[in-house]
């Protein structure tokens, strides 16, 4: 037998795939380098131009941008008025994120240990489909349930109850015609917004809680509230500590619902989109705009040690 | 077994959290019909069909509708190229960076979207350029990249990799592998991640504010309807379209990949 192992090359094609298996690194760097050079350039290049956007300062008479060196912007953030916001936005932020753990759990419950077959997938696009669709819709949806002459307002004279809405709007601090100029309007916007993103990491989570443990725990003596506590929670912690992370962090850079939901006190996002733009002040948004960054940065490192990442 | 049985608590409080899910996006759709302009009456004092001739006559709504369109078919394109070429590097033996890489591919939704949304326009500023539809685009192809990303990597994490060697063993080039091989099965995946995409570009209204300038896109104009409300069942009727416009494609994304332990839309 004198014919070769191998086929002749027959064209430019080939080549290239022979050229692509003697060098495989080659190859990988082809495939490899157009995303790395679009989110490194485009997306790593834009974070850089924050950080350096808020290390300038804007003259306080003529409005420009000054473009030297200086720590006097983040001092800014400082000031008794910005550091209400960053205040308010956290606690908004952890308040959401705890409601959200607490509506999640019976949904992500069921669908984990009791839907099965047909209900599993109605489930599943049951919390998909909110996710997904429209968020403006959504947001859209709670303004005409909670304008003071809007759905909630009839059900509620419909059954009496409309001592509960006064009540709740006459607490201080979360005063407002109606819900929907009440900061527990924006409260329940965005748990409503945001709660499926809690529930689908805490379902992951409790699918792979072994059944055998609960009825070991129920065989032991257990009783529902002590097997929950005891067994339940702490296998299923790190999927709520997973869906916290996006609760907390979309929250935290949320600036349309308080817009439109409200008594239009300010949240860092609303902050920095009017900072940039009506104000003028990009290097002061720029800052402002570091402070999620920051507190997502410890957050994902204590959410790293609670094991959180091995649940997304 | 008794201990199988959900309680009714349970049971009650997880049909709740449904409907809760569920039940508002129903008032969009009524509200479309109200003879109602000026407030959000409920119940509506009578119903109409009119407003959905006046939103087809409102010529501030077709401009925007069309710049929406776009953008998400571009940034969707784009997202598809760049998302299917991250997804078969990372595929591909471990390599130096690899873990950055992912990283970095999810670090644009892991993020606040306002922070893409500054920093993008911190850069722009920086660099002088103005703002046009390749700004927008730019934003949502940055963001669409890991959804059509996560949809591939999981199709080719369950292809065995066997179905690739014998193409080669039988002559064909790295290019024919691509076209008969490896396109026909990632296909669905593709698609998928693709349509996920464009709802998600079509609807994005957070990064969108920071780079538009002064152009509108369809959730730009109904932002500022919510903002400065006039004719309001016309806010309602583009809703429904915009609501449309997301449902049907991520309704199609899961029927596409159902089934497979990479079901689409785990994660945004």
């Amino acid at each position: 037998m004198t014919a070769p192992a191998t086929l002749p090359a027959r064209g430019l094609a080939d080549r290239l795939t022979s050229l692509f298996w003697r060098r495989p690194t080659l190859f990988l760097s082809l495939l490899v380098t157009p995303p790395l050079l679009w989110l490194g350039v485009v997306y790593l290049g834009s974070l850089a131009a924050l950080l350096l956007q808020s290390f300038f300062s804007i003259d306080e008479f003529s409005g420009v941008v000054k473009e030297e060196f200086t720590l006097k912007t983040y001092a800014e953030l400082f000031r008794a008025q910005n550091l209400d916001v960053i205040i308010r936005t956290v606690v908004m932020a952890a308040a959401v994120t705890l409601a959200c753990a607490f509506l999640a759990f019976p949904i992500a419950y069921f669908a984990a240990r009791y839907a099965k077959g047909p209900w599993k997938a109605a489930f599943y696009l049951g919390v998909m489909l909110p996710l997904w669709s429209s968020y403006l819709v959504k947001v859209y949806a709670w303004k005409l349930i909670l304008a003071k002459e809007g759905v909630l307002t009839w059900a509620a004279e419909g059954t009496g109850t409309t001592f509960l809405i006064d009540g709740l709007l006459a607490v201080p601090g979360f005063e407002g015609s109606s819900l929907s100029t009440s900061p527990f309007g924006t409260f329940l916007v965005f748990v409503y917004i945001w709660l499926p993103y809690m529930i689908l990491p805490m379902q992951a989570a409790l699918e792979r809680v072994p059944t055998s443990m609960l009825e070991a725990s129920a065989d032991l003596g257990a009783t529902r509230g002590q097997t929950f506590w005891t067994v339940i929670l702490p296998l299923a912690l790190p999927g709520v500590i997973a869906g916290s992370i996006f609760t907390f962090s979309l929250t935290l850079g949320d600036y349309i619902i308080p817009q439109i939901i409200g008594d239009s006190s300010r949240f860092i996002g609303l902050t920095v989109y009017q900072l940039q733009g009506t104000a003028g002040n990009t290097p002061l948004a720029a800052a402002f705009a570091v402070v999620p960054i920051l507190i997502m940065l410890v957050y994902l490192t204590l959410a790293k040690r609670a094991g959180a990442f091995d649940a997304l | 077994m008794r201990s199988d049985r959900p309680s009714l608590l349970l049971r009650v409080t997880a049909t709740g959290g449904l409907l809760f899910l569920h039940l508002p996006i129903l008032f969009i759709f009524l509200y479309a019909f109200t003879t109602e302009e000026r407030t959000y009456q409920f119940p509506p004092p009578g119903l109409t069909t009119k407003w959905f001739a006046v939103a087809w006559a409102r010529q501030d709504i077709w401009p925007p509708l069309y710049l929406s369109l776009q953008v998400a078919a571009i940034a969707t394109l784009m997202a598809m190229i760049l998302g299917t070429l991250a997804a078969a590097a990372m595929n591909r033996a471990r390599f130096f960076g690899r873990d950055q890489l992912s990283l970095l591919i999810i670090l644009p939704i892991a993020l606040p979207g306002v922070i893409t949304g500054m920093s993008l326009r911190s850069a722009f500023g920086i660099m002088d350029i103005p703002f046009s539809t390749w700004t927008i685009v730019l934003g949502h192809a940055t963001f669409c990249i890991v959804i059509v990303y996560n949809n591939a990597v999981a199709r080719m994490r369950r292809l065995s990799g066997g179905i690739m060697e014998a193409s080669a063993d039988l002559g064909a080039n790295a290019f024919q592998t691509f076209r008969y091989i490896l396109l026909p099965n990632l296909g669905s995946a593709l698609l998928a991640g693709g349509m996920l995409a464009f709802a998600l570009s079509f609807d994005e209204v957070i990064v969108t504010t920071f780079t538009a300038g002064q152009q509108s896109t369809l959730p730009i104009w109904m932002l500022n309807e919510l903002v400065r409300p006039r004719q309001r069942p016309v806010t309602n009727v583009v809703a429904i379209l915009v609501f449309a416009a997301t449902f049907v494609p991520i309704l199609a994304a899961y029927y596409l990949t159902r089934g497979g332990s990479e079901t689409a839309g785990m994660g945004k």
